[in-house]
């Protein structure tokens, strides 16, 4: 022990900017392998997020290369035997997303503004419960309870609407259309987006509120006028994380799905797109050869895709925390 | 409709005129709910519908009932005010609406899965069953381990990193990080597991590769992002005043942080530990595609297949034998098995979050 009393590293300095020089806190050999090991934990995540990349494209290139007749259904090009999987990928999540964020924000603003301030902890637990249901349940329930409770609406809908082209039929007899998919889905990405709009709505200044109160507003001109244009940019990159996981959710559209191939946007017929995910789930264990390559590759796809969404989603909520002052 | 009786009260006082009584709205929905039971029990006695539809009851109760309230108030008290009732049960049937398949999830899980539920499913494999008996022990080892040594590799990982975006980290290289886990946040399930396979199989040069640890390493690219982020929220709520204090006794900065800052902030690093656990131990995908699927008991992590809970669920349920509601039946009780495991170790983190937590100064 050295009798000067060392100074920390980043306490401020009282003395203003044009102080003469910084003293710096003596480094112990405790305080350099310590402080190492930690850029080394943090340099480990970039490793591994481009060795992710990496080696995804380095198995990728032998499907890229491949001749497409070796490819599963013998498809003209691999990039043929993408599309309607990407096209499928998106279809899925966009119909989930549809159904599940209106529900979301319904349900964060009653979490935030309608429910008793004592209990709404205690709801938004109830609905974080449904984020901890493992997906391959999901899959189970879709299956078994969803599907064969939504087949009748189905053929009603079919009945009264098949005139309009994504409703027509022959309905499927066992409800595992796109559109169960789309649902089981929803109740999937229901819990993060409630999670982060909620959080958002907590944020909205008390004065705001209060001003559209005190201005005769009812409660819900109030959120109208206060509430939502304040949680906009959190609703959409709430809404974009949903997607990210919407996109990438595997068992239950697997196990849900009845599949074929190629790509349609009908919702209620037996002949529905498979997504990039389900396809890998489904075909990996039996895959050989450049079938798992053309596998790891879709995969590639798949991460470019969620990567890009989530960046953006990112970017939006990052871009707001620097000027709400709520940091 | 019966209710519509009860919504118009005289109004006698001028006070409270042109408002409902506050008890309508409740009344209205309990109601609905009676006309469309009334209306369900009808289709059942008239053999439309084989039993009591109460889902159907509740659900078309509920839509009858925002649109007579919409109604109602529409006439006593004025558009603004019925927009602001209809928003206000919208939004609560929105609640409801979650509510719905999480209740039926959990009571199909519970019903269908508690006929296997015995002693026979945590004591036997699937080695050598065909048909009725068997159980899912292996299974529910090879999650346990799997789970075990993800969280051996994420948890100092997750935590070192969240330490240094806390305490050391300043500039380009912590932003980077931040985002980058951020991103990694996002990665489907089954990327981490095609990325698991494609690194071992090139490493060790075998075509097929499937073994246990490899489910473990796709497993901590999950669970590490997890455990950066809720440890981080940890760290910074820690009292910088404690840091201070210790910076003028004297102490180094390492002790500071091993001796001060994390000893204070350990409950809540073991929730987010335990809900990171919670959060992999159901991932399916991945572990089909690196650890693969078997009949029998595998403790080493390091060669030949391991069964998961998970893929034990789906491998039941997809590929059942000749007699298919044994298997279907293995199927649920592994899914009520997981659930019940989830959400112990989910009840377990805010309990002990609850209880050890330190007392912030108020």
């Amino acid at each position: 022990m050295t009798t000067a009393p060392p100074k920390p590293v980043d306490a401020k300095p009282p003395v203003p900017a044009a102080a003469p020089e910084r003293i710096k806190a003596k480094q112990r050999p405790g305080d350099v392998i310590f402080s190492t090991s930690t850029i080394v934990a943090g340099g480990l995540i970039l490793a591994i997020l481009a060795l992710v990349a990496l080696f995804l494209i380095v198995q990728s290139i032998p499907a890229f290369v491949a001749d497409p007749a070796e490819i599963k259904g013998s498809p003209s090009s691999f990039w043929a035997y993408v599309a309607p999987l990407v096209g499928g990928t998106i279809w899925a999540a966009f119909l989930a997303l549809l159904m599940a964020v209106p529900v979301a924000i319904g349900i964060a603003l009653f979490i935030s503004h309608y429910a008793p301030r004592r209990l709404a902890a205690g709801l938004g637990y109830v609905v974080d419960l449904l984020a901890a249901v493992p997906s391959v349940v999901f899959g189970l329930w879709g299956i078994t309870v969803l599907a064969p409770f939504v087949q009748p609406f189905y053929s009603t809908v079919v009945d009264i609407f098949g005139w309009i082209p994504i409703l027509a039929g022959p309905v499927s007899g066992t409800g595992r259309t796109i559109l169960t998919v789309a649902i089981v889905l929803a109740v999937m990405i229901l819990p993060i987006i409630t999670a982060l709009s909620r959080e958002v709505f907590l944020q909205t200044p008390r004065l705001h509120e209060e001003a559209a109160l005190a201005l005769g507003a009812t409660r819900w001109e109030m959120i109208q006028m206060a509430v939502l244009p304040f949680g906009r940019p959190g609703i959409i990159s709430a809404s974009m994380l949903g997607l990210g996981r919407a996109l990438g959710e595997t068992m239950a559209v697997a196990m849900v799905l009845s599949v074929s191939g190629g790509f349609s946007f009908d919702l209620l017929k037996s002949t529905n797109p498979s997504t990039i995910a389900a396809n890998i789930a489904l075909n990996f264990p039996e895959a050989h050869g450049v079938g798992v390559n053309v596998l790891i590759a879709s995969g590639l796809i798949l991460f470019v895709i969620t990567l890009i969404v989530n960046s953006i989603a990112r970017y939006i909520i990052n871009r707001r925390k620097a000027f709400s002052g709520a940091n | 409709m019966t209710t519509t009786t009860v919504a118009a009260p005289p109004m006698t006082n001028t006070l409270t005129a042109g408002k409902l009584p506050k008890a309508t709205p409740w009344l209205l929905l309990v109601g609905s709910w009676i006309v469309m039971g009334v209306i369900f029990g009808l289709l059942m006695m008239a053999g439309v519908t084989a039993d009591f539809n109460i889902v159907g009851t509740i659900f078309f109760g509920t839509v009858l009932f925002v649109i007579v309230l919409t109604v109602v108030s529409r006439l006593y008290e004025g558009v603004r005010r019925s927009k602001d009732r209809m928003v206000t049960s919208l939004v609560s049937l929105a609640f409801i609406i979650a509510l719905l398949p999480l209740i039926s999830l959990l009571f199909t899980t519970i019903v269908n899965g508690a006929h296997r539920f015995d002693l026979t499913f945590f004591t036997y494999t699937m080695r050598n069953i065909v048909g009725e008996g068997g159980g899912g022990l292996h299974a529910i080892m090879g999650t346990l381990q799997i789970t075990g040594w993800a969280t051996l590799i994420s948890v100092p990982i997750g935590l070192l990193t969240a330490i240094y975006l806390v305490e050391y980290g300043r500039g380009t290289f912590a932003r980077a990080i931040t985002f980058l886990v951020d991103v990694m946040t996002g990665i489907p399930s089954i990327v981490a597991g095609l990325f698991a396979f494609a690194f071992f199989a090139l490493l060790t040069g075998v075509a097929g590769i499937r073994f246990g640890f490899g489910g473990a390493v796709a497993l901590s690219i999950l669970m590490i992002p997890v455990v950066v982020r809720s440890t981080e929220e940890m760290l910074k709520l820690v009292p910088n005043e404690l840091r201070e204090a210790s910076f003028a006794l004297g102490v180094p900065k390492w002790l500071t942080i091993v001796k001060v800052v994390l000893p204070t902030s350990i409950a809540g690093i073991t929730t987010g530990v335990m809900l990171a656990i919670a959060r992999v131990i159901g991932e399916t995908a991945p572990l089909l595609i690196i650890a693969g699927f078997t009949q029998s008991m595998n403790y080493n992590m390091f060669n030949e297949r391991v069964m998961t809970l998970p893929v034990f669920v789906y491998t039941q349920y997809a590929n059942p034998g000749s007699d298919a509601q044994a298997y279907l039946d293995r199927a649920w009780t592994g899914a009520l098995t997981l659930i019940l495991i989830v959400m112990l170790l989910n009840l377990a983190a805010r309990v002990i979050a609850r209880i050890f937590s330190p007392k912030l100064g108020r």
